[in-house]
């Protein structure tokens, strides 16, 4: 999870960065389940991990895909 | 490179901070914990609260549930509100109203989908028709069994609301938008409101503070008020629901089309 986080932060090509971000999400909801908040894990596996990265993905694709920094 | 070096530091120092700090928490799951077992000399703690007397005060289940769409209603209400400024923001700052005769843009609204060949078309399209229907499906049944099982209105709105996203992915943006126009959704969101904040004005008309549902007893006709709370945790979570689906597809519409709303991805 945090190799996850810290790839999604360092790597340049921003649609891949938002799909290891949407990874990174899921293993935050894997970690929410198995300390017993199945409803905040529900949560996140919903948003975090489906819908952010569908909106990330969208306003990639209308902007520059490569990060300057 | 300086600034990189400075800051480099500063989030080490806090970090450091942080993760000392953690360390003088209880440790998980620890029944003798404050939160867990009450403080020394006081009565029983929040958790043990809610634990005891959730079930008994409303029949329901699922005590996130009942917390978030009961006992902190208000929040909630005001969580559903944020949702809706959030997608009223987002209109705001993206929409493009009327047509954009814009040099700049008038090349980009042509591009071609990556999806172009039609056998693709067929499968994407064929996948989407069979899954949209059961993620739907699913949707409701997360919104109508949240007080029972994990889950509730945003969950289950997030779900609708992905549906639609679908479909727009699979064909393109003017097939959901029939399915779910712009004057639609946001009649839909606030209508999703309006259905929160009418079940706590209905409870104020029958002489109770807001939100309070157990004096709704008498139109529901429950056998008793712990009942009555748990249809309105029902029919609030339904409320929040609309609002999250309506708010979720008109952000995905108006990003994937830079507020134009025609030739999304």
């Amino acid at each position: 999870m945090v190799v996850a986080a810290i790839i999604s932060l360092s790597v340049k090509d921003l649609l891949s960065a938002a799909m290891i971000f949407g990874i990174y999400g899921f293993l935050i909801c894997l970690l929410w389940a198995e300390m017993g908040a199945v409803d905040v894990a529900f949560t996140e596996a919903s948003v975090g991990a489906g819908v952010s990265a569908v909106f990330l993905i969208a306003t990639i694709y209308n902007t520059k895909r490569k990060s300057s920094d | 490179m300086i600034t990189k070096v400075f800051a480099t530091i500063a989030v080490v120092i806090t970090g450091s901070l942080l993760l000392y700090g953690v360390t003088e928490f209880p440790s998980f799951g620890d029944p003798h914990s404050p939160p867990n077992a009450g403080v020394k000399g006081g009565g029983e703690s929040v958790s043990q609260y809610f634990i005891t007397h959730t079930y008994k005060d409303t029949k329901v289940p699922n005590i996130v549930t009942a917390v978030l769409a009961d006992y902190r209603g208000y929040d909630t209400m005001f969580e559903t509100v944020v949702i809706f400024a959030a997608g009223i923001a987002i209109f705001v700052i993206l929409r493009v109203v009327g047509d954009n005769s814009d040099p700049t843009r008038s090349g980009e609204g042509k591009r071609t989908s990556p999806i172009t060949s039609d056998h693709n078309r067929i499968i994407i399209g064929t996948t989407c028709r069979i899954v949209i229907p059961i993620v739907q499906l699913f949707a409701l049944y997360v919104v109508a069994h949240g007080h029972h099982s994990p889950g509730g209105g945003f969950q289950g709105g997030v779900l609708f609301g992905a549906s639609f996203i679908l479909l727009a992915l699979a064909s393109d943006l003017n097939t959901a938008l029939r399915r779910l126009s712009e004057k639609n959704y946001f009649a839909l969101a606030a209508v999703g409101i309006l259905i929160y904040a009418g079940f706590g004005i209905l409870c104020q008309v029958l002489e109770r503070n807001f939100l309070d549902y157990s004096i709704l007893q008498k139109i529901f006709l429950t056998d008793g008020p712990e009942m009555a709370r748990s249809h309105s945790m029902l029919g609030v979570e339904v409320g929040v629901a609309f609002t999250v689906t309506a708010i979720m597809f008109s952000i995905y519409a108006n990003l994937s089309s830079r507020g134009t709303l025609k030739n999304g991805l």
